[in-house]
């Protein structure tokens, strides 16, 4: 009789160690039928991060290793003048972007991983510059995350712009869950808002709090990847990775806080939980969230006529499934999700591009294009 | 009768703790290590190869009781050191997925493997030192 007590109460400390889930809303599925596939349009890549088509058709990609390749007419050309990268666990050069007026300006932004300032190790960077001649020129730091840390975690980072010219960008809590995210006097764990030279908006939501990074557009996040601008509303949406479970999408509001880690629908990789809630009163709710986690990479919203049964729907890259994740909504919430190339690798982003095209990112593959089945 | 009873259990609590410390300061190279790499881990290795060194099931290879961890060492080494893509074959399970370079530097490198091939039922009393890892080259 002993011994049964023994057991039963064994049990309940190990099941109450590993906390309970619950699953995504909806399941994704296989699409029993899909009218596109994809062709390699620049191969042998290792690690492609970011990319943005250029007017003339080409196409600048980083690789997270710290280059910046300049694609055309078929040649990779390798982009010279960059800043020094800190390549460390999840760090390196990261997402770039260019200027709404790109074409007029010639400003190209790109966030990466610098060891600037003080203190051993490095964090998350954003800087615009030109090319003349395959060389970055006029280069400008416009933003650099303090302090330094030799972690290798959460760096961000997706850069956009909005339709008031105000850039974008995110930044990840750096492996310092307990310390930064939810503390606006610190960096990591944020979204910012800068205007397109870098200087801080008069009405961001933080500026007349002493202490606090002015530059802070909202809180609360753990490690942002993927980000685009509404096509309809405008507004900024954001999808971050959770730890095991609670990768979560949310439409970004001025001076808002999204919880990391005081809530959350992950647990930790061990299975224990580091939170017993999710939900409190100030912190806002994920528009979706994903148990278990897809590691979420790169998100774009689908508004070209080249893929009528997408349209309105958003993308989404799956570094962990190998997958490109398909998801429905209707009225902001999400109704479906599909499976799209299962097993085409670690796909690290996704953006619908000027031209019309839908352009993936694969990690040992390259950029493929999403094209009509013939 | 309560104060004895409060004394004995700051006792025990104290013989305790000691015992513990004395475990924990022994110096022994290996075990040090071994407690870096463990914090390595944490931060660069956990998001895919899991708490228990599972991986993930046709995307990341185990390396609690792998094969290949165990019996190639240099390529593992290696793997960590520059990253490795390609096909890969771990417990007879073949896997076709890329790690990035980790940007970790060699003394860290021993660390985590130290670590990874003493976890999980895993056993390696030839440890593994920054010199070694300097050794190999790509």
């Amino acid at each position: 009789m002993k011994h049964i007590h023994s057991i039963v109460i064994l049990l309940l400390v190990t099941l109450s160690a590993c906390a309970q889930q619950t699953d995504s809303a909806v399941k994704a599925e296989t699409p029993p039928h899909l009218n596109y596939t994809t062709e390699t349009v620049v191969p042998d890549i290792n690690n492609p991060w970011g990319m943005a088509l250029l007017p003339d058709g080409s196409m600048l990609i980083t690789e997270k290793s710290g280059k910046l390749i300049l694609f055309k007419d078929g040649i990779k050309t390798s982009i010279t003048g960059l800043p020094d990268v800190y390549v460390r666990g999840q760090g390196g050069l990261l997402d770039i972007a260019l200027h709404p007026n790109f074409a007029v300006n010639g400003w190209i932004y790109f966030t990466y991983a610098s060891s600037k300032g003080e203190g051993d190790g490095g964090h998350t960077a954003l800087s615009r510059a030109k090319i003349k001649n395959n060389t970055l020129i006029d280069l400008q730091l416009l933003y650099k995350a303090s302090p330094n840390t030799k972690k290798g975690q959460h760096w961000g980072s997706r850069i956009a712009f909005d339709n008031d010219g105000y850039i974008y960008f995110s930044i990840g809590e750096r492996g310092a869950r307990d310390v930064n995210p939810q503390d606006i006097n610190r960096d990591g764990g944020k979204i910012y808002r800068l205007h397109d030279n870098g200087s801080i908006p008069k009405d961001n939501p933080f500026v007349n709090v002493a202490n606090a990074k002015k530059a802070i557009y909202s809180y609360g996040h753990r490690n942002p990847q993927g980000m685009f601008k509404h096509p309809i509303t405008g507004t900024i949406w954001v999808n971050e990775h959770g730890p095991k479970g609670g990768d979560e999408i949310n439409i970004i509001k001025k001076g808002a806080n999204y919880g990391w880690p005081v809530i959350s629908y992950g647990v930790n990789y061990s299975g224990t939980s580091f939170t017993e809630i999710t939900e409190k009163e100030g912190m806002e709710q994920p528009l979706f969230y994903w148990v278990p986690s897809i590691a979420p990479c790169g998100m774009t919203y689908v508004t070209s006529n080249k893929y009528p049964d997408w349209k309105n729907n958003i993308l989404v890259g799956s570094l962990k499934f190998q997958y490109l994740e398909r998801l429905i909504l209707k009225n902001d919430v999400v109704v479906k999700r599909e499976k799209l190339f299962e097993n085409i690798g670690r796909v690290r982003n996704v953006i619908e591009a000027t031209d019309g095209y839908i352009y993936i990112a694969v990690e040992g593959k390259g950029i493929l294009k999403i094209i009509s089945k013939k | 009768m309560k104060l004895i009873f409060i004394s004995c259990i700051t006792i025990l609590a104290l013989l305790n703790a000691n015992l513990n410390k004395n475990i924990y300061t022994q110096t022994n190279p290996l075990q040090e290590s071994i407690a870096r790499g463990s914090d390595i881990y944490l931060d660069f290795c956990i998001n895919c190869h899991m708490a228990n060194g599972e991986g993930v099931d046709a995307t990341f290879p185990p390396l609690a009781k792998s094969d290949y961890l165990m019996q190639e060492r240099a390529k593992s080494i290696k793997a960590i050191k520059f990253g490795i893509e390609g096909k890969l074959t771990v417990n007879g399970k073949t896997y076709n997925s890329n790690m990035v370079p980790l940007g970790l530097s060699d003394d860290e490198v021993a660390d985590v493997m130290n670590y990874i091939t003493n976890s999980w039922g895993n056993k390696n009393n030839k440890m593994i030192t920054e010199a070694e890892v300097a050794k190999l080259k790509k």
